[in-house]
């Protein structure tokens, strides 16, 4: 058949009805402030890196959450774990937990020994 | 013996319910810690949500204290309140006892002291105000920065104090959301051609007529609403003032300089009402007097005598406070029957 350059796009919606959530539910788990969030953005906006890059854990937690997990491997890997968004969270949320641990679910396992110290509530 | 109540602090909550009494036939005694009656609305000049004028507002709640069943002794802290065989005793700093069959806690909220909050600049640098001096300042008519000029842009932050697990206080103060929008429209007036801006988690316009003010001032006076959390402001060495904040439904990292900043803050319980309820068991999370019940006796405590009304129980608007008021009054004369 001849090839006319057309395809089926892949639908942007985020659909609940077949995104796993099960990572996210193990997430709070293990970390069980980050259910508190209110999406303020203060981690991001006191971010070191988020000024230089696209990095966004405000963004990174929210797609874990809805079980977006396409390229998040990469966005966290640019986390310096220096704990400032922990130092200004208005609710309490173990942030610096959160960036190790959704590495750890996504299979990061090279970061698993280097950070055994910072998992926590 | 002769019935007789004590109230403690003369803000609105203490003014109208000794008013209320007073008009009943009950004798009333008002200690208040200040020089003056008045409370916190001393400090406002227009109301939200429709820019009432406060001082109408204080001469309607206020006035009604020139009654004869009313005695008002300003000066005076209680630094005492307990119950002694079914009478209450009040006792001040000099060692006076106050003696009364029933008590009424009206002891208020003090604003919450936005130098606690130092990522936010406040006392550090120039042009970093709280809501409160928003409104000292716009008494005269005019805002001005500490150069002498009108601000050409300013920015609003809301939940300064409130919402905030790294001071304690994880309630929202609930008036602030309306009263930044409020104060963002006085600022529109004063400065037409000047940018307002407001930054919020949630905006809760929830009483009556605030969604139609927050519509307004999108409409009528262009108010930027920004949501995001500022993390940091800090002084430019031409003494403005320099946010950051993600701009969180942008997903961006945002930046912005203003000649002014307002912090809104929020409702803490006033150092009487920690103290008085400490002592008598009645202290509840945060600090603010406990009633006994959220529905059916938010103007009793678990002490026989002991009322409470208005804002040294939670966060309330003054219309909320003045019904309080009303309904403490009248449970209390149902008490003295």
């Amino acid at each position: 058949m001849k090839n006319f350059g057309f395809k089926i796009s892949k639908p942007r919606a985020i659909d609940l009805d077949s995104a796993d959530t099960s990572l996210y539910k193990k997430l709070v788990k293990v970390v069980p402030s980050l259910e508190r969030c209110i999406m303020c953005g203060g981690c991001t906006a006191t971010c070191s890196v988020n000024n230089h890059t696209e990095f966004n854990l405000r963004k990174c937690h929210l797609l874990f959450r809805r079980g977006q997990l396409d390229g998040l491997t990469q966005e966290l890997d640019k986390c310096m774990l220096c704990g400032k968004c922990t130092l200004v969270c208005p609710r309490g949320v173990n942030t610096r937990a959160v960036v190790m641990n959704m590495r750890i679910l996504l299979g990061c396992a090279t970061y698993e020994r280097r950070v055994s110290h910072a998992v926590g509530k | 013996m002769e019935q007789k109540v004590l109230i403690i602090g003369a803000g609105v909550a203490g003014a109208e319910a000794a008013a209320q009494l007073a008009e009943n036939g009950i004798r009333v005694c008002l200690l208040e810690k200040s020089a003056e009656t008045g409370g916190n609305v001393k400090n406002w000049v227009k109301l939200f949500p429709d820019f009432t004028s406060a001082q109408d507002v204080r001469n309607g709640i206020f006035d009604k204290l020139k009654h004869p069943n009313i005695e008002v002794r300003t000066g005076v802290t209680v630094h005492k309140l307990a119950e002694e065989n079914g009478q209450w005793i009040a006792e001040d700093q000099q060692g006076n006892r106050y003696e009364a069959s029933a008590v009424l806690l009206a002891s208020g909220f003090e604003p919450f002291d936005a130098n606690r909050k130092e990522e936010l600049g406040y006392g550090i640098y120039d042009n970093i105000i709280t809501s409160i001096e928003f409104e000292k300042a716009t008494k005269a008519g005019q805002l001005l920065t500490t150069q002498g000029n009108a601000p050409k842009r300013i920015a609003f932050l809301n939940c300064v104090g409130s919402r905030d697990e790294k001071v304690g206080n994880n309630y929202c103060s609930r008036v602030c959301c309306i009263n930044a929008v409020k104060q963002a429209i006085e600022y529109k007036e004063l400065v037409p051609d000047g940018e307002a801006y407001v930054f919020y988690m949630d905006l809760r316009m929830s009483g009556q007529c605030y969604e139609e003010l927050y519509r307004r001032s999108q409409q009528d006076f262009s108010v930027n609403f920004i949501r995001g959390r500022i993390s940091e402001a800090s002084g430019t060495i031409d003494k403005r003032v320099q946010i950051k904040a993600e701009d969180t439904l942008t997903g961006l990292p945002l930046k912005i300089t203003v000649d002014m900043l307002v912090l809104m803050v929020g409702m803490e319980p006033s150092e009487g009402t920690r103290l008085l309820a400490r002592q008598n068991g009645i202290a509840g999370e945060y600090g603010f007097a406990q009633a006994a019940g959220t529905f059916l006796a938010d103007n009793q405590t678990g002490k026989q005598g002991l009322f409470l009304a208005g804002t040294c129980k939670r966060p309330l608007t003054i219309p909320e406070t003045l019904a309080d008021a009303r309904s403490a009054s009248l449970q209390i004369m149902e008490y003295l029957k």
